[in-house]
């Protein structure tokens, strides 16, 4: 197989140095991402790389004027960051000063920066410098014939962006969590969201070579979502995003190595996507198919019991699908007779209902938060003391009633 | 009402069936939101002419029992029926006034724009504005005091104001039946009184009402019937024999304490 | 000859209308915070326009038309499929999917030997408004004569087409529109049906984005359906002149957008033109800027 060997690093130093590189971009822009996305601005970053286009071309035209050659890394990288700058700058200013909500800030940011780029990019082509074709790799991403430099620079950019996260990574998560408590505790939350779109920033302009301004995107937003699927813990969510989005980069930067025809950015994108699908479908806490079991569960579950509660009643039942599951159950005979089985568990049931109604009303916050639970044989849900001291409180209140008649 | 009767969850999947004249019925009615049970089981059957409270803690699932009555909110397992038919066919009837919140009242329409809403079974085809919408409109501003402000931006309108607004525009509907969702949260108590005329008013010519009610020291004054909830139902019925202290204890558990109880079941009786 | 009616005519009554049809829609997705629907439904036509190559292996009108809008609608339920399966913000869902559609686009292209024809990622962004001229246009009376109409590029009519029908659906509907807008429960709760006309106007956004896509390019569909709504709502308050702003604002930016990108290079001594496209999207920004600071209607209203 010829991906192997990218894949393990073992075709040539350039190729190992990009796939480096590509992955700690991708482990980067997965962190950074995950907090933007906390924050609820995940396509900030659709604004901020679409608003490179100008600065790239802005800085290739100085570039060309000043030495003649407009294709150096680190000029195009600072062009694209400044107006990508002014591009977060005037999302902020539109949202700020108008009515206007920040997804429409974003989307005009987006389309009017990138057409001033094109026009800029049309003007590149007047200039005949013979080198425009440069440019083009900058849209859709490419690492084929990538400079060993420019290789250097992007990973160690990309290190050091990583490492800025992590040292950043306390006040990130706080300011995401709770903007108004971080406050509080004497964290300056306006600059530390500015250092949150700087890094971001940062990111996708330091992405730019490597997976083109459309495509660096979804590496910011896809693993961080998929993070999402496996863990309700922010930093955990970090990390994991982090290794989704290193793990995606790395396997596609070394399937597009491999051959003829596979576009660097295209391809990353492409797995981290797999990723987030087969999280989807797997992942045990909002995977599809647990939801799925879940909520099938859960559904029977109430029949089962409103099932139940109405045979103690001796009320008649209705629903079929209630009527096919106290019969499955064992609950109930074919002619519709309550079993033994079914008597014991419908007493079982009432005596569950009566402790939960207990519970809710004498630990009302606790009763919310393990409500998910309430189909559960209470025994599994509660510890036992717990359990002991809401049957004598059931207990005393059904003497009372009996003093009463 | 014994401590396991409030748990009564299948008392006849037919209550809707048996009670065809009630404006609002619902049976086994059970919702949830990802994973968390909100309402579970919930029979009731509105009786005709009532002025109802529907009451319990925050979270108690009140909005959502009536957003699921009227299909807004999709619902697990349950029936509905308005005024014993299913519930689709019988929209006409009902005026809902959604929770003043839960829209963006930065949107570009007049005050007049938003009472026209109501109307919106009455235009034909073409749902071209006539004069006579236009009267009608006016005429339910009025008598919510608010037509001085028929061609307000509603952005620039009080949250007092905006709740005239809505309420000009379910009177708009000429409805036999009015759900409300909090209608009195957050309003001066100017607009408080304005909102209770006007209902009690429309409720003495034999419209019933539904509202979902946060303020339990003015359930006796304003209502004539209880439900109340707390993901189950907990208790219904007349202000009088529902609105108890036990049964304000079920539903609220350690959130009042038993002095608040006993002061608002005191008033009721 | 007539250069004027020959050269310029057309291409910009073609931008005109396209940024109009972009614009109406744009509306309503500006009141219900989701304008960018515009901007993920433009980034997959491409793959849409490769697809419907790869399956027929002709570039006529009709199978690119068919293909972006089958990606266009694809993207959109996948959208939803991805935000209510994974309990994703809408936003971050839209990310997922535009983005990976498009690299499925690029993919497929790179792999396929269409990249061989003029169907490429430029022509895709840039599209090629100032080579939809009308040669026929010899003179002011060739506007009355059929055989000469008949030469125009068939783009001006389909979107004609396009905009017509976006603008008798908005009059019909426009109630369904407004209430569905302003307040989901309530159309819900008297039979308006909120969420049909959802998926319509979704659609219905495709259907300008992929008309004016091939005339166009993405970048002013992208534009045409931010800035002319936004810049009209920091105009006025009250729903239908907002429409009539926008499509003014919209108008004028692909009329002067043109103008500018043909002579505008000619003021600094360029004999070369620039991009049209980028030309009308940096207008619509400029006006936007203009109203953000200057627009009677800039701020949101303070309650009484």
């Amino acid at each position: 197989m010829e991906i192997l060997a990218p894949l393990f690093l073992q075709a040539g130093y350039n190729t190992a140095l990009v796939t480096i590189g590509a992955a700690l971009l991708g482990a980067s822009a997965g962190a950074i991402g995950s907090f933007v996305l906390l924050r609820k601005r995940a396509l900030v970053s659709d604004a901020i790389s679409h608003a490179t286009l100008p600065g790239l071309a802005l800085a290739f035209i100085a570039m060309v004027w000043l030495t003649g050659e407009g294709r150096s890394l680190p000029g195009l990288m600072l062009g694209s960051a400044l107006t990508a700058g002014l591009g977060l700058l005037a999302v902020d200013w539109l949202t700020r000063r108008t009515r206007l909500a920040e997804d429409a800030a974003i989307g005009a940011v987006l389309s009017v920066f990138f057409g001033f780029g094109v026009v800029l990019m049309t003007v590149i082509q007047t200039l005949n410098t013979g080198e425009q074709a440069g440019l083009a790799g900058y849209l859709l991403g490419s690492t084929a014939g990538m400079l060993r430099s420019e290789a250097e620079l992007i990973a160690v950019a990309a290190g050091v962006t990583g490492a800025a996260i992590f040292a950043l990574r306390r006040p990130f998560t706080l300011v995401c969590f709770d903007p108004e408590y971080a406050g509080g505790r004497g964290y300056p939350t306006g600059r530390v969201d500015l250092a949150l779109m700087g890094l971001l920033l940062a990111v996708t302009v330091i992405g730019l070579k490597v997976a083109g301004l459309v495509l660096i995107v979804a590496l910011t937003i896809t693993p961080p979502v998929t993070a999402r699927l496996w863990t309700d813990r922010p930093g955990q969510m970090v990390v994991i995003a982090a290794l989704l989005g290193a793990a995606a980069a790395w396997i596609g930067t070394a399937i597009s190595a491999s051959g003829e025809g596979l576009p660097t950015g295209a391809l990353i994108v492409l797995v981290a996507f797999a990723l987030f699908v087969i999280s989807l479908l797997l992942s045990p806490k909002r995977g599809l198919l647990a939801g799925l079991i879940r909520q099938r569960r859960f559904q029977t579950l109430v029949h089962e019991r409103q099932g139940l509660l109405a045979i103690l009643r001796n009320e008649p039942i209705y629903d079929s699908l209630t009527l096919r599951r106290l019969k499955a159950r064992g609950w109930l005979r074919a002619d519709g007779q309550v079993t033994p089985e079914g008597l014991s568990a419908a007493r079982r049931a009432e005596a569950d209902a009566a402790r939960w109604q207990l519970y809710r009303q004498s630990h009302p916050a606790e009763a919310e938060l393990l409500s998910g639970r309430m189909m559960e044989p209470m025994a599994r849900v509660l510890p036992p003391d717990l359990l002991a001291e809401l049957d004598s409180r059931l207990a005393l209140a059904a003497a009372k009633r009996g003093e009463a008649l | 009402m014994t401590a396991t009767a409030e748990l009564v969850v299948d008392a006849g999947r037919r209550i809707a069936q048996d009670h065809p004249e009630s404006p609002l019925a619902i049976a086994g009615l059970t919702v949830r939101y990802g994973d968390k049970p909100v309402l579970f089981g919930v029979d009731y059957a509105t009786p005709p002419g009532a002025m109802l409270a529907i009451i319990g803690p925050n979270g108690a699932g009140k909005s959502t029992l009536i957003k699921a009555a009227l299909g807004i909110v999709p619902k697990v397992t349950g029936e509905v029926t308005l005024f014993g038919r299913p519930q689709a066919q019988e929209r006409h009837r009902i005026a809902y006034v959604p929770q003043r919140a839960g829209v963006d009242w930065d949107f570009p329409a007049t005050v007049l724009d938003v009472v026209l809403m109501g109307l919106y079974r009455e235009m034909g085809l073409w749902r071209f504005t006539g004069a006579r919408h236009r009267k009608t409109a006016l005429d339910c501003l009025e008598r919510v005091g608010m037509r001085n402000f028929a061609d307000r931006q509603i952005g620039q309108l009080s949250g007092g104001q905006q709740q005239r607004v809505f309420l000009a525009r379910a009177l708009a509907q000429d409805a036999e039946l009015y759900v409300m969702d909090e209608p009195f949260a957050g309003v001066d108590a100017a607009t408080e009184r304005a909102i209770i005329t006007v209902l009690k008013e429309l409720n003495a010519r034999g419209k019933t009402i539904i509202c979902v009610h946060h303020d339990l020291a003015t359930v006796a004054e304003y209502f004539t019937h209880v439900l109340i909830v707390n993901m189950h139902k907990i208790a219904e019925g007349p202000v009088a024999e529902a609105f108890t202290e036990a049964n304000l204890q079920a539903a609220y558990g350690g959130r009042l304490s038993g002095a608040q109880v006993t002061r608002l079941a005191g008033a009721s009786s | 000859m007539n250069p004027f009616l020959q050269l310029t005519l057309t291409p910009m009554l073609i931008g005109v209308l396209a940024a109009c049809a972009c614009a109406l829609p744009g509306n309503f997705l500006l009141l219900r915070r989701q304008s960018l629907i515009g901007d993920a439904i433009s980034h997959v036509a491409l793959p849409g326009i490769v697809a419907a190559y790869l399956l027929t292996g002709t570039l006529s009108a009709t199978a690119m038309f068919l293909g972006a809008t089958g990606a266009a609608l694809l993207a959109v339920a996948l959208i939803e499929l991805v935000r209510r399966l994974g309990r994703v913000e809408p936003g971050a869902a839209m990310g997922v999917v535009f983005t990976t559609l498009f690299a499925l686009g690029v993919l497929m292209l790179e792999q396929s030997a269409s990249r061989n024809l003029h169907l490429d990622v430029e022509h895709a962004l840039y599209g090629n408004l100032e080579s939809l001229i009308w040669l026929e246009g010899t003179s002011w009376s060739a506007l009355l004569d059929p055989a000469a109409l008949a030469g125009m590029p068939p783009q001006i009519f389909r979107l004609a087409l396009v905009l017509a029908g976006l603008a008798l659906f908005t009059v019909t509907f426009w109630r369904e529109l407004m209430i569905g807008t302003f307040d989901p429960s309530f159309a819900q709760s008297i039979g308006a049906r909120p969420r049909l006309f959802n998926i319509a106007l979704v659609g219905l956004v495709a259907i300008a984005a992929v008309a004016s896509f091939d005339a166009v390019g993405s970048i002013i569909v992208i534009a045409m359906f931010i800035c002319p709504p936004a810049a009209a709502r920091l105009m006025t308050d009250r729903l239908s002149r907002q429409i009539w702003w926008s499509m003014g604002f919209a108008s004028a930016s692909a009329i002067l957008g043109y103008v500018l990108a043909g002579y505008g290079p000619m003021w600094f001594g360029s004999p070369h033109s620039v991009s049209a496209a980028g030309m009308i999207a940096t207008v619509s920004g400029v006006i936007l800027a203009g109203t953000a600071l200057f627009g009677p209607r800039r701020r949101q209203n303070l309650a009484a």
